[in-house]
Parts: C-alpha cells; structure tokens; sequence
C-alpha cells in the first residue's frame, strides 16, 4: 500500500502517561505516525483512545512521556498551536454548522478576504470556488456552495470537514470516530475519502473501535487496553479476529462470540 | 478503494433539482417581502384617501418605520449571533434621560453630553454581553434584570435631581452645538422647497408659513435608519465578522472549535445594540426637546418582533437585516395605516400578535426545509 514506513516518522509519542488525579488514563503508550499512512487506532470505550489523541493535539500535556514532531520535542500549549504546526482533529462533533452553507462553514475562523477602497471583505467567490473544487475533488457534488450544511449526510459532513482540515494544511489528521454513527454506503465513502487523504502524504490518525473499517483502510493498527497498548501490529500481520480480542482483552469476548453466533 | 463510486461530473441524483420557488422560500427575507406587498396593498385599498399616501403621509409613517428599523437592527444582529438584549427599551430612556441631565441640569455642552451617553450606554452593553459570557447564563435573564434596573434608574435619576419625571429645555440647550444636528437635524429643505415651488408637493397655504413646502426636509433618524441598515447588511453577508456573527449564533462550540473568537463577537454585538438603542434615544430627545422615563417602554419587544418578521431564527445562526428592516416597515405603516384609516388604535396591538405568531410558526418551517430536517 504504502511504502512510506521506512521514513522518519511525522510524529513519535514514547512512553507517555497520562494521569488524571488518581486515575491513570494512559499508563506508557507508545506509538510512531508516518506521513502517507493510515494509523487505525482501536481500543473499546473507556481504552484510552480519547486521552490520547487529545495529548497528541495539544489538548492534554502528557504527565510523563516524550512527544517529537517531526524530529523535535514539542511542547503544545493549547490547541491551536498543534492545528498552526499542521495537526488537525476531526471531532465526533463535527465543527459545523447546519444553518450555514458548505461553503460558509468550510472557510469558518479562516475566511479570505478582499480589499475594497481599504476595507476588508469576505471574498466570498474564491470561498466558493475553492470550496466547490475541493468537493469535487472528493468526490461530493454539492448542489452549490450556498447549500446548508445540515441538508448534508452524516458522511458527507464528514468528507466536508475532513477536506477542511486538509485544505488548511494539515499533515496529520486525527478522525475521532468519524464512522461510528453511519449507516453502511455513508461509511465507505468516509473510508474512500480516508484513503484519497492518505495518498497526499498525509498522516492519518484512524480511532475506531469497529475492526472491519480499520481492516479497510488501515495500514498499521495499534490497539490500546485500560491505558496500556499491547503493540502495533502491519497490515497482513493480523487479522480482524486477532484484533477484536485484543481490544476486548480476550476472555469475556470469546465466551460471549459463542452464544452470538460469531457476529460480533 | 471505491474511487470509482462517483465521477467528478456526473450530479448526485439524490440530491432533487430545487425549484426557483423552493429557493425563493428559503430565503430568509421572505416573510418580510410578503408581508410588506400585503400590508401596502391592503392600505392601498383602504386607505388612500386618507392622506397615508400624500407627502406628509409618507414621511409620517416613514418616521415611525424608521425608528422600528434603527432599534431592529441591532436586536438582528445580536439574535443572529445568538443572543438577546431585552434591555433595549429601558436604555432608550436611560440614553435620553442622561443626555437630559448631563445637558440641560448640569449645564454641560450637548455634544459632551452626547458622546458619553454613548460612551456609557456602550459600556452597558458590553458589561451585559461580558457577563453573559462570563456567567454562562441565558442573554434573556441577564438584559431582564438590566430591563429593571436601567428603568429604575430613568425614573430615579430625573426625581431626586430635578423632582420631575420629564426633563425638557433640550431644544434650547443643543441651539447652535455641532454634533446634536446629526440626530436632530433635517437634510434636504432645499430640494423639498423645490418640489413645492414646482408644484410636486403640496406647501402651506395661509399662516407665517405660507408659500413654504408642507415637508422642511428628511429628519436624520431617517438616514441614520438607512445608514444603520446597510452597514449591518454588508456587515453580515459580505465580511469575514459577518460569517463570525452566524457561527456564533449557528452553534458556539462548533465555531469556538474552528477558530472563531466567539465571545468578542458576541459582546460586540451587545454593545451594537446599545449604540442602536442609543441612536433611537438621541434622535427622540432631540425631536421631542425633552428626556422622559417613560421612553421607550415596550420597545425592546418591537425590536425583536420585526426582527422575527425578518425571518431571523430566535435561536440564532440564521436571519437577514433587510429582513428585519422589512418588519419594521411594516410595523410602522401598519401602526399609522390604522390611524389614517380611523381604525381604533388599540388593534395594533391585537395585529402585532397575530403577525408575530405567523411569521414564527412560516420561520421554522424554513428552517426545517434548509437544514433538510423534518
């Protein structure tokens, strides 16, 4: 698939912990990002899939631990710094606004401008122009750029957002369970989308805990258990069956696989 | 992967063609282009011969428009981006009445007592935006207690000082000052008195003002209407604030998110609204010759029903100045259309009602076609 694994990674997170009081969240977590792959990051509610993501974007400072970006320790204070430095979240929520258009919503918090006799307006052309290619470029076809958001599906809103990020510079992108709520065709358009971003040499940061759409994209998988991650494993290393178990932690799961039929 | 799921060219067919008219529906100045060409025809109709349509007429309930539309502004673009000022009224009388005091009971020129009226009511509105911000509370509490106690203070204020409840003189005190023309003032006598010359419009028959024409000239709370109009409408549709005022609104996590420095923008639009409410204060005073308490009561609720009239949401995100601009016209043609058509004028208020049910009930319609919900 990709054959950008032998470069230096884009970001290295080594050993970090990270305590919340008396609750340790994320007990030594190691893992590397490369640019051009898709890093499937799996863990059951609860993992610490969240915690860690926010420590990678600037959210949380880990409590031990060292993070380099691209080749140097960083040191986010909130943020904003991670998203100027070129990492972007994708949030669960979403970051858009339903009453406003696509491309309204695409342009929020980083709106051109033109000047006109010394004043500054809103270049709302090249917005929708831009905003219009972009789409087109994954594959959406908007009615126009002054469509509502919210007359979007969830996986379109998804594309929308993750073009955004991707058009303001990101190098990393971090999907926070961008397919969890989608119904089937929704979702492989978000995983066709993953895989367009990832070909632009992009670093994407893959969290889900539904093995199969990791299994569609996903070049390497880590999987993260009460804090802890039980190693990263390549693609064709492991299969979904290996997968589901290390995320549940085995036991309960095999013995609830029986009575299900082997659907889970 | 899918790649090949959809071509760059070919359109979605899920996504049905809308029409012209579907379009049409869902903009938000809709409600207001309809009731405006509803209320114009029916006055039309039935009051033509009243003198609603003459020179006077006109300018009449042009005044009275224009007065809805400087207040009508400001509540648009603070419900746009998401909140509410319900202290609107009691700082139409608490603007006037300080401009009263600082000017005509403390002797001190009109042009100091106007601009820190403003400097005042400005910071008013901004303490209210601040503490909404800081406090988390919804805008409705907040501007309700400074409803009361902005009031309290217009009736206090004039009866310990001066132990009235109305302070006049004015009209004598801003003779000859520079700033107060510019609320007070009239442009234009000349071309108006051409007009009459000429025949075009009527001029005064017999008294010491024969021969001159019956209009002396537009009154700047006309301009300062039209003025405050534009300026909010280019501000939202067509800067980069204007975009920061609907994500605000739209949804303030979401906008907070991307960027979007959501709490300046919205105690700046607190503080627009004081200064419109401002505005409406120095004009009335200047025209009246005299501060009351009792100004602007009720207003804050006019504002914010022409603003509903507009087609802007309650709820914020969404919503249009000429649309609000459009509400307050038909608020005052309707309000003097009454008066001119000899109807009682207490059927205002039962209009206001009915129109206002109306256009929130057509509001979320729209909304629900736009956000494709149902």
């Amino acid at each position: 698939m990709n054959t950008r694994t032998t470069h230096a990674p884009i970001i290295r997170m080594k050993n970090i912990e990270k305590h919340f009081g008396s609750v340790i969240a994320l007990a030594g977590v190691s893992v590397d990002i490369y640019p051009g792959e898709c890093h499937c990051l799996l863990g059951d509610n609860g993992a610490g899939k969240s915690t860690f993501i926010k420590t990678m974007s600037g959210v949380h400072k880990p409590t031990k631990g060292e993070i380099q970006f691209e080749g140097t320790p960083m040191n986010f204070d909130d943020p904003r710094d991670a998203m100027d430095a070129g990492i972007a979240t994708v949030h669960q929520h979403l970051a858009m606004i339903p009453l406003m258009s696509v491309s309204r919503n695409f342009f929020m918090g980083n709106e051109p401008t033109k000047k006109i006799f010394g004043i500054s307006f809103f270049d709302s052309k090249k917005a929708d122009q831009i905003t219009m290619d972009e789409m087109r470029k994954m594959g959406i076809n908007l009615r126009g750029p002054d469509q509502a958001v919210g007359t979007l599906s969830g996986g379109e809103r998804q594309t929308v957002a993750i073009s955004r990020a991707v058009h303001f510079g990101a190098k990393v992108l971090i999907l926070d369970e961008p397919t969890s709520a989608l119904g089937v065709r929704q979702t492989s358009n978000v995983l066709a989308t993953i895989d367009k971003v990832r070909k632009q040499d992009i670093a994407v940061v893959f969290i889900t805990h539904n093995v199969r759409h990791a299994m569609a994209v996903g070049d390497r998988f880590t999987v993260l258990n009460r804090g802890q991650t039980l190693g990263t494993a390549q693609r064709g290393q492991i299969t979904p069956e290996e997968l589901q178990d290390l995320m549940a932690g085995g036991q309960e799961l095999a013995t609830l696989e029986g009575s299900l039929g082997g659907t889970v | 992967m899918s790649e090949a799921t959809t071509t760059p060219e070919a359109t979605d067919e899920r996504v049905k063609e809308m029409s012209a008219f579907r379009k049409a529906l869902i903009r938000p100045e809709l409600g207001g282009i309809v009731g405006t060409i509803a209320v114009f025809t029916f006055f039309l109709l039935f009051a033509f011969d009243s003198g609603m349509f003459n020179s006077q007429g006109v300018l009449n309930w042009s005044i009275v428009s224009a007065q809805f539309m400087i207040i009508a502004v400001g509540a648009c673009l603070l419900m746009i981006a998401g909140e509410f000022d319900l202290s609107v009224g009691s700082m139409i009388g608490f603007a006037g009445m300080m401009i009263a005091i600082m000017g005509v009971t403390l002797g001190w020129p009109i042009w100091i007592a106007i601009i820190l009226t403003f400097a005042l009511c400005l910071s008013i509105g901004a303490l209210n935006g601040f503490i909404v911000i800081r406090t988390g509370l919804p805008s409705f509490i907040v501007t309700l207690a400074f409803l009361f106690i902005l009031r309290g203070f217009t009736i206090y204020l004039p009866q310990t000082i001066e132990n009235k409840t109305i302070i006049g003189g004015i009209r004598d005190a801003a003779e000859g000052d520079w700033l107060a023309p510019l609320f007070g003032g009239k442009v234009g006598g000349g071309f108006f008195q051409w007009l009459g010359d000429n025949d075009l419009i009527a001029t005064f028959e017999r008294g010491n003002r024969a021969g001159e024409a019956v209009i002396d000239g537009i009154p700047m709370l006309i301009i300062w209407a039209i003025v405050l109009v534009v300026f909010g409408h280019v501000l939202l549709t067509k800067t980069r604030f204007g975009n920061w005022i609907y994500a605000s609104g739209g949804d303030a996590e979401s906008a907070r998110n991307s960027g979007v420095p959501v709490n300046r923008v919205k105690i700046l639009m607190f503080m627009f609204t004081a200064f419109c409410a401002t505005v409406f204060a120095t004009c009335q005073v200047m025209e009246f010759g005299s501060a009351g308490a009792d100004r602007g009561l009720l207003k804050e609720f006019e504002a914010i029903i022409a603003v509903v009239i507009g087609g802007a949401l309650l709820t914020g995100g969404y919503g249009s100045v000429i649309g609000a601009a459009l509400g307050a016209l038909i608020f005052g043609v309707v309000q003097q259309g009454l008066f001119f058509a000899g109807v009682e004028s207490s059927l205002f208020r039962v209009f206001l009602g009915v129109i206002l049910l109306g256009a929130v009930i057509l509001n979320t319609y729209i909304r629900r076609m736009i956000t494709g919900e149902r």
